[in-house]
């Protein structure tokens, strides 16, 4: 009986403790502050379509009308895009800077909820304060759209959202944005892009059982999410045959120096980068051949 | 002997000739591979480490004309199976797939037309490679 008390007191103690670890924390004081800082929306559609968001949360049709719906199909469930629209009923229209930046940094929605990083924060939160301040600006400039998501469907026990509180204390450091980088064609600027804004690690990054990446085999290619085939090796090796020119044509023009052509999610990377000044993407070309 | 000969070599093109007909996967990768070989070229001139050359140019472009014409009907049904990257959806969305070859042929022969020297390649080419993106980005499957 004695022993029954016991090991009832200690589940309650660890259920306690579960709960206590997963809680989601507050926006970091320093982040909330840079990012009340009124900021540039033409810097911002820059940052937009680095950081892919119209790829999840548009059609190809209309890339500005961000009303979400878009199935990502992963291990775990299919899981849709919200809507992020300026809509403030279905999308984010009430929320603030410091809620959106909540977001782009921890993973937490307005109502204080756990976001799951098939939203790519791991990598998102790698941005700027200044960048992320300027998306916003960008954000709060486009159309309202209707229109309501279906909820994640994964199974039991991936649909306890809370359950993504241990998941960041698994993989995510506390978050300390870094400073801005100037946008030039350097390998810093290519490496801040590359692991910020354009979240190439989150198809080309191995994951372990639990979906959480291996820093150790960052960029060596990984099987796509949703299953279907894999993504390529970008790391010095995997690139060992291609130079600067290769990897910035490519990027630029979906071909690559074979002469083949970029299929599956990599075509919607084309389409979004060649938004880009020209020197972005030359920078991220730098990058990769700087070999980390 | 040799009229032998001359049977023997009917039968060889007779069966190369049936080759087509008969394997839409043999025929329409033949195609793709011309057009990754035409295209390689293309992205020299592109990256800059090759002059710009109007020959390649419209060599690249005929053979898309030529696979637009022709790869739509080497994909009947069911050939989605054996070593292929077809996709399924391909058979889901014949009508747009089909319709995607026939952007692809028009583009390029406007290309054709309008490209006359760098300048105009530079203006003229990238419409037509987003075709290939975005063909494959939807009915080919990555490699496993």
């Amino acid at each position: 009986m004695r022993a029954l008390a016991a090991l009832i007191i200690l589940a309650l103690a660890a259920a306690g403790a579960a709960w206590r670890l997963s809680e989601p924390g507050p926006l970091d004081p320093a982040v909330a502050a840079g990012v009340d800082k009124p900021g540039d929306a033409k810097a911002g559609e820059i940052v937009f379509w680095t950081a892919g968001c119209a790829s999840c949360h548009a059609s190809a049709q209309a890339p500005t009308a961000l009303s979400g719906g878009a199935e990502l199909k992963t291990p775990f469930g299919p899981i849709h895009a919200p809507n992020i629209s300026p809509d403030p009923q279905d999308g984010i229209g009430n929320w603030s800077a410091q809620d959106f930046a909540h977001a782009i940094y921890d993973g937490v929605d307005k109502a204080g909820r756990h976001l799951y990083p098939a939203f790519p924060y791991p990598s998102y939160r790698n941005m700027s304060v200044a960048d992320v301040s300027d998306l916003w600006a960008f954000l709060r400039s486009l159309a309202p759209v209707k229109g309501v998501s279906p909820p994640p469907g994964f199974g039991f026990p991936f649909n306890i959202r809370r359950a993504v509180g241990l998941w960041k204390r698994l993989y995510l450091a506390p978050v300390t944005p870094p400073q801005s980088v100037a946008a030039a064609d350097t390998a810093a600027y290519g490496r801040y892009l590359v692991k910020g804004a354009g979240h190439c690690g989150e198809c080309h990054t191995p994951r372990d059982f639990l979906g959480g990446p291996e820093p150790s085999k960052a960029l060596s290619g990984a099987p796509m999410p949703d299953g279907k085939g894999k993504s390529p090796n970008i790391t010095l090796s995997g690139l060992a045959k291609w130079d600067e020119g290769d990897i910035e044509t490519a990027l630029a023009v979906g071909i690559t120096p074979d002469g083949d052509s970029l299929g599956g999610a990599m075509a919607e990377v084309v389409r979004n980068l060649g938004h880009l000044p020209k020197g972005h993407v030359a920078a991220i070309a730098r990058y990769l051949k700087a070999g980390g | 002997m040799r009229r032998m000969v001359l049977a023997g070599l009917a039968i060889v093109a007779a069966a190369g000739a049936g080759l087509a007909a008969d394997d839409p996967l043999a025929a329409r990768q033949a195609l793709m591979k011309a057009n990754g070989k035409d295209t390689k070229a293309v992205f020299d001139i592109v990256k800059g480490a090759a002059p710009f050359s109007l020959e390649t140019v419209q060599t690249a472009l005929n053979q898309y004309i030529e696979t637009a014409e022709k790869a739509p009907a080497l994909f009947p049904e069911g050939s989605d199976k054996g070593k292929t990257q077809a996709l399924p959806a391909i058979w889901k969305n014949k009508a747009d797939f089909e319709a995607r070859f026939a952007k692809l042929g028009e583009d390029s022969k406007a290309a054709l037309a309008a490209i006359k020297d760098q300048a105009t390649f530079k203006a003229n080419y990238q419409p037509v490679l987003k075709n290939c993106n975005g063909c494959h980005e939807t009915y080919r499957a990555k490699e496993q």
